[in-house]
């Protein structure tokens, strides 16, 4: 990996913080950890992951999704991807990487006044489909979108 | 405590909030090698994010490690006003945690 252009990157990640750090140390929060999936995001098939974080690998194809992606990620490691979600009801949205070690990227519990719509930056391997499955009222439906990666961002 | 940091923006369109927030971490995947010593570098990534309206859940992201560093969130939700308070709290793998609070504009 281009150890200078990291650098770079995390410099001017840095430059564009505003001084927030103050608060952080006095917070505790409340009550968290309570039910992440560990065995889905250790799976390393995306069959396991799947069945692991929603029960099935079976999921109808609804035109109702839309997973918003760069054609062509020039760096893999930060993939933004948006899932707009026009289902009522939208209970969660988690989103699969195929080609990654781990394929399950994240997964989100959406509560009742929350819109199906979430972005996120997720890493990528190499060029694959990017599948989001939705949850909504006890259903399972499911969008794709290709990204194309010019460079691999898990590893170097 | 480690320098730990986390932007949010929050504001209301149309009856609806828009939330951005970054939280600074490194999201180590525990696959990478470092380059000088030739080890693996341990896995280091947040877990779970609970994002609270007012103390009641909008949102909740579990997370692995193919998410970004630096993760970004972003989402949308009803029935906030300006003023509202909102908070981001995080826990990563190791057990390290935190948290912040913002007020909806």
């Amino acid at each position: 990996m281009n150890t200078q252009r990291r650098t770079f990157l995390t410099a001017s990640m840095a430059a564009g913080t505003v001084a927030v750090a103050a608060s952080a140390g006095l917070l505790v929060p409340s009550t968290v950890l309570a039910a992440w999936p560990a065995k889905a995001f250790e799976a390393k098939k995306l069959d396991v992951a799947m069945k692991e974080i929603i029960g099935t690998t079976k999921a109808a194809d609804s035109k109702d999704i839309v997973v918003e992606a760069p054609d062509i990620a020039e760096n893999g490691a930060v993939v933004s991807v948006t899932v707009k979600s026009k289902i009522p009801n939208t209970e969660s949205i988690s989103l699969f990487v195929p080609v990654n070690a781990f394929p399950l990227s994240a997964s989100y519990k959406i509560a009742a006044n929350t819109d199906g719509f979430v972005t996120t930056r997720i890493k990528m391997a190499k060029t694959s489909d990017v599948f989001a499955y939705v949850k909504a009222g006890g259903k399972l439906y499911k969008a794709k979108k290709a990204v194309k990666v010019t460079l691999g961002g898990c590893g170097g | 405590m480690a320098k730990k940091k986390m932007k949010i923006r929050a504001w209301v369109d149309g009856g609806k909030a828009t939330v951005k927030a970054i939280i600074f971490h490194p999201m180590e995947t525990g696959l990478r090698k470092d380059k000088a010593s030739g080890k693996k570098i341990p896995p280091h990534y947040i877990t779970e994010v609970k994002c609270e309206h007012n103390g009641k859940s909008v949102l909740t992201c579990y997370w692995g490690p193919g998410v970004s560093k630096n993760p970004f969130v972003s989402f949308r939700f009803k029935g906030a006003k300006s003023g509202d308070n909102l908070k981001i709290s995080w826990v990563d793998n190791t057990g390290d945690k935190g948290s912040k609070e913002a007020k909806i504009g």
